[in-house]
């Protein structure tokens, strides 16, 4: 059984289609997103992110009413359009949809056929998406979104060209700053999507812009069916929501499919995707930096050795994360998502752990009380069960809504993977050294030994 | 002035803006529903019966619609409970493709059957959000049926997203808390003439805890806060009070009417914002018990009070006085509590505006502001960038939502949502309110801001 309840999801360990695809439209140059729906759902999905990146988040909504429920909201997202339009003047309006349009039918891209016949908007591009809260979760909406933005100006392959299509997941902003600065390494041109490195952690500037500078440019995304080669930091995503697929199913772009760079196994096989695709060695840099990592992780394999982690959230970060976990002796007693991932299972093949996809809090709850981790690795929804059973939450995902900083936490590369394991490593130090006297005290001196349960 | 206004706002929007002129007849537009394509700051019908329902700590809230509705609002808010902790879970149905298209009735009641089976409760809120609404899932029958089958209450709240706005929603809860109280088992015969119900108050941060302890002290018994820190218990003993006080009014003054047309409760709306307001409505709330003693152990309480935090108050007067304000919150009773807190303090509002202020609202809003003052309604961040800037405001009160345009903006934030988690009402919460202020508008990080 996945959820402890077969009708409830008790406390979600996932979120909507629409903010996935919120996301993904954050990190495209010039943008803006329109919901197609009633209003608490753009400032729902607002305050989400907003908490987590501390950055304001605009978001239009069409804020249907009953009467656009029962007639139709045609109007409402035409005038949402013009009034988007004249507000923020963005070169690019994201149009999802969200439960409510879905389930009365709107034909978006028929409305917007129509909007498009009788004004002129020659400078804007408006890209409709179809994200029902219902359909999936925002895992498969952010990918989902990704895929028809690409398709979207795609339509027809572009000149073949030397450039890589990156296709990232939802990593931090100083993720990807890392990752473009791995794939400068190799002194190759690329496009990586959606870059969210400046758009979510804008620098503070005199004069603040409504829409942040950055994003990935719809003049890179033309060029994406020419590139010699897609990198999709994916391995668990459907093809049906995947833009490598896409890519390479309909242009033959060949597609690598890696893990999210975190962990040495993980950033391995990243760094060797650039090199099979460009064709060179692997930058000395990079190789100091391997090192660097390697001798770490002997330096602190004893104390990883104690850890017991309960990783949960994205699937591609929980997978991520369980690798490195594996590889440093740290077990991971429960790997969990809410997603509906199964892959994840045939992939991890840990037999000892518990892996359950599509599940929700109440029921990781409920395995960490019985198999006492020492650990929680995930967003900060965990601090439920980090409160109510006392063990230690290292921080990383989305969201992380009570810490500061998110966005700017490096965990990728050989770098980001050491500073996270550094992190995870002092976590468990902590652990051991508070009250490790009194511990023994008690143990050898009060009991005389005979407390025969006593560990870390 | 009236230049900018032309030149920063979407053509809809210019009637729910007004500068504040002496003597002249202004009327705003507002009680609207939000304009498409705004990026008005405004949540939905579900959040306004979510926020008024979730404090009752006891009950089983399940959301009946797909996830995002349960996810966004988990334990998010932050009312206290000195009981049980179920009010910070967040059951959802997390309707699926098919259940949209073969219905979800189903679902929903085999999740209230598990729910009853693992955890007994006494009392179900289902909350429709958007799709159940257009679907037609029968929420009546299922919640009537499942009453009867497990003999609790199992409460429908109908809050379809679209169905409204937040009023609506507010309302809707106002309604469910009402079906509890005409429970005749809990009725008793004859009333305590200093007995009240405390309305319109969620108890953040302890909010409610501290109102009580000033009711013990002046002689005057709070049956329960609605809704915060109530269990179901307590809301069927709410029938029984001589008074009710309302401070929520935009969430609240819905269920005062209710019960005072049913129960024949009289109702008064207070404000515990800021010293002055808190002195008045506490003795508002003694001359409502028309017990001489309670009035005059009142006037010695608040008195007391007073002196107490009169030299710290003054020393947060003198570091935060001149500062100019920008306000934006929820209702309109709020916004008018905080022009005349930040006056105490010795400062200006400059712009005020509200999410779901009424019309009365704003006409006092009107009255309290100075010449010159934007106000706002159902406002969005291209306005706020607008006229903080214009105004040369120091300071935004607001929401989540609202904190990091001020930040962007290079001016000092005020945390004044439900998020909260310091006691911002009362005695104890204005120390708390001048101790903020000086804490964002004197910190000196604004020094490296300015020099660049």
């Amino acid at each position: 059984m996945n959820k402890n309840y077969v009708n409830l999801d008790v406390n979600p360990c996932k979120m909507c289609m629409p903010m996935g695809g919120s996301l993904a439209f954050k990190g495209i140059e010039n943008s803006m997103i329109l919901m197609h729906g009633s209003q608490g759902c753009s400032t729902y999905i607002r305050r989400h992110i907003a908490t987590h990146y501390n950055e304001p988040i605009d978001i239009a909504s069409t804020s249907l009413s009953e009467n656009g429920t029962i007639y139709g909201g045609a109007k409402n997202l035409k005038h949402g359009i013009m009034n988007v339009m004249e507000s923020y003047s963005p070169k690019v309006i994201g149009v999802l949809t969200t439960c409510l349009a879905e389930t009365i039918g709107e034909d978006i891209r028929g409305i917007i056929e129509e909007f498009k016949q009788k004004k002129d908007i020659s400078c804007l591009d408006i890209i409709p998406v179809s994200t029902p809260g219902y359909g999936a979760s925002h895992f498969e909406g952010y990918y989902h979104t990704i895929r028809n933005i690409i398709s979207f100006y795609n339509e027809k392959q572009a000149i073949p060209n030397e450039k890589i299509n990156i296709i990232v997941s939802n990593i931090t902003s100083a993720d990807i700053r890392e990752i473009k600065r791995i794939i400068e390494l190799f002194q190759v041109e690329y496009v990586l999507i959606p870059d969210t490195s400046e758009t979510l952690d804008a620098p503070y500037k005199e004069n603040f812009t409504k829409i942040p500078d950055g994003g990935t440019s719809i003049e890179d995304i033309k060029q994406m069916s020419g590139a010699k080669a897609t990198i999709e930091l994916s391995v668990l995503i459907d093809d049906i929501y995947s833009p490598g697929k896409y890519l390479e199913d309909l242009h033959q772009v060949p597609l690598y499919q890696c893990p999210i760079p975190i962990g040495m196994k993980n950033v391995d096989s990243f760094i060797k995707a650039l090199c099979t695709i460009t064709g060179r060695e692997i930058p000395v840099s990079l190789v100091e930096e391997r090192g660097r990592m390697l001798d770490a992780i002997v330096d602190s394999h004893k104390y990883n050795g104690e850890g017991r982690a309960a990783i949960y959230g994205d699937p591609e970060i929980v997978y991520a994360v369980t690798t490195l976990c594996n590889e440093n002796g740290i077990k991971p007693m429960i790997v969990a998502s809410g997603s509906k991932s199964y892959k994840i299972r045939d992939l991890l093949k840990l037999n000892e752990s518990v892996v359950i996809p599509d599940t929700d809090f109440e029921t990781i709850h409920k395995y960490v009380k019985e198999l006492k981790p020492n650990l929680l690795i995930g967003n900060s929804e965990g601090k439920f069960i980090k409160e109510k059973e006392g063990t230690d939450l290292v921080r990383i995902g989305f969201p992380i809504h009570d810490h500061i900083g998110a966005q700017r936490k490096l965990y990728v590369g050989y770098n980001g993977s050491l500073r996270f394991l550094d992190e995870i490593t002092n976590t468990l130090l902590d652990i051991k050294h508070h009250g490790y006297r009194e511990r023994l005290y008690n143990e050898f001196y009060v009991n005389k030994g005979g407390n025969k349960n006593a560990q870390l | 002035m009236k230049k900018s206004v032309e030149a920063y706002t979407l053509e809809d929007r210019k009637k729910h803006i007004v500068v504040k002129e002496k003597n002249k007849e202004q009327g705003i537009k507002c009680d609207q529903h939000s304009i498409s394509g705004a990026v008005s700051q405004r949540a939905c019908v579900y959040c306004g019966a979510r926020v008024v329902l979730n404090p009752i700590t006891d009950a089983v809230h399940i959301i009946h619609g797909p996830i995002g509705c349960s996810s966004y609002t988990w334990d998010i808010r932050g009312s206290l409970s000195s009981d049980s902790e179920m009010y910070r879970n967040s059951f959802s149905t997390d309707l699926q493709e098919r259940d949209i298209i073969f219905g979800g009735e189903k679902k929903l009641a085999g999740a209230i059957d598990e729910i009853v089976e693992s955890m007994s409760p006494q009392t179900i809120f289902v909350y429709s959000t958007c799709v159940v609404g257009v679907i037609g899932d029968d929420l009546d029958a299922v919640c009537k049926q499942a009453e009867k089958k497990y003999n609790i209450r199992v409460i429908p709240v109908k809050s379809s997203g679209f169905a409204g706005s937040k009023k609506d929603g507010y309302q809707a809860a106002c309604n469910a808390i009402i079906s509890l109280m005409d429970d005749k088992e809990y009725k008793i015969d004859i009333k305590d003439h200093r007995t009240l119900n405390y309305l319109g108050d969620f108890n953040l941060a302890g909010e409610v805890w501290i109102l009580n302890n000033y009711f013990k002290e002046i002689g005057v018994n709070m049956i329960t806060g609605v809704t915060g820190d109530s269990t179901i218990e307590k809301l069927k003993k709410a029938q029984n009070a001589s008074f009710n006080i309302v401070q929520c009014a935009g969430s609240s003054i819905y269920l005062a009417k209710m019960m005072e047309e049913r129960f024949k409760i009289p109702y008064e709306q207070v404000s515990f914002f800021g010293i002055q307001d808190t002195a008045n409505s506490l003795l508002n709330v003694a001359r409502l018990t028309g017990d001489k003693k309670i009035i005059r152990d009142t006037e010695v309480f608040i008195k007391q009070k007073k002196a107490d935090i009169a030299s710290i108050l003054q020393k947060y007067k003198e570091k935060c006085a001149g500062k100019k304000v920008a306000i934006y919150v929820g209702g309109g009773f709020k916004a008018i509590s905080l022009i005349k807190q930040f006056n105490e303090l010795g400062m200006t509002t400059v712009m005020v505006g509200t999410q779901t202020g009424r019309q009365e609202e704003y006409d006092t809003i009107k009255e309290l502001a100075e010449e010159g003052t934007v106000i706002l309604d159902d406002t969005n961040p291209t306005e706020l960038q607008k006229f903080i800037k214009e105004k040369g405001a120091d300071l935004l009160v607001g929401g989540v939502k609202e904190r990091p345009l001020a930040y962007k903006l290079g001016i000092a934030f005020i945390d004044h949502n439900h998020e909260r988690k310091l006691p911002l009402l009362g005695f104890e919460g204005a120390v708390n309110f001048a101790k903020e202020v000086d804490l964002t508008v004197n910190s000196p990080v604004w020094n490296l801001v300015r020099e660049g």
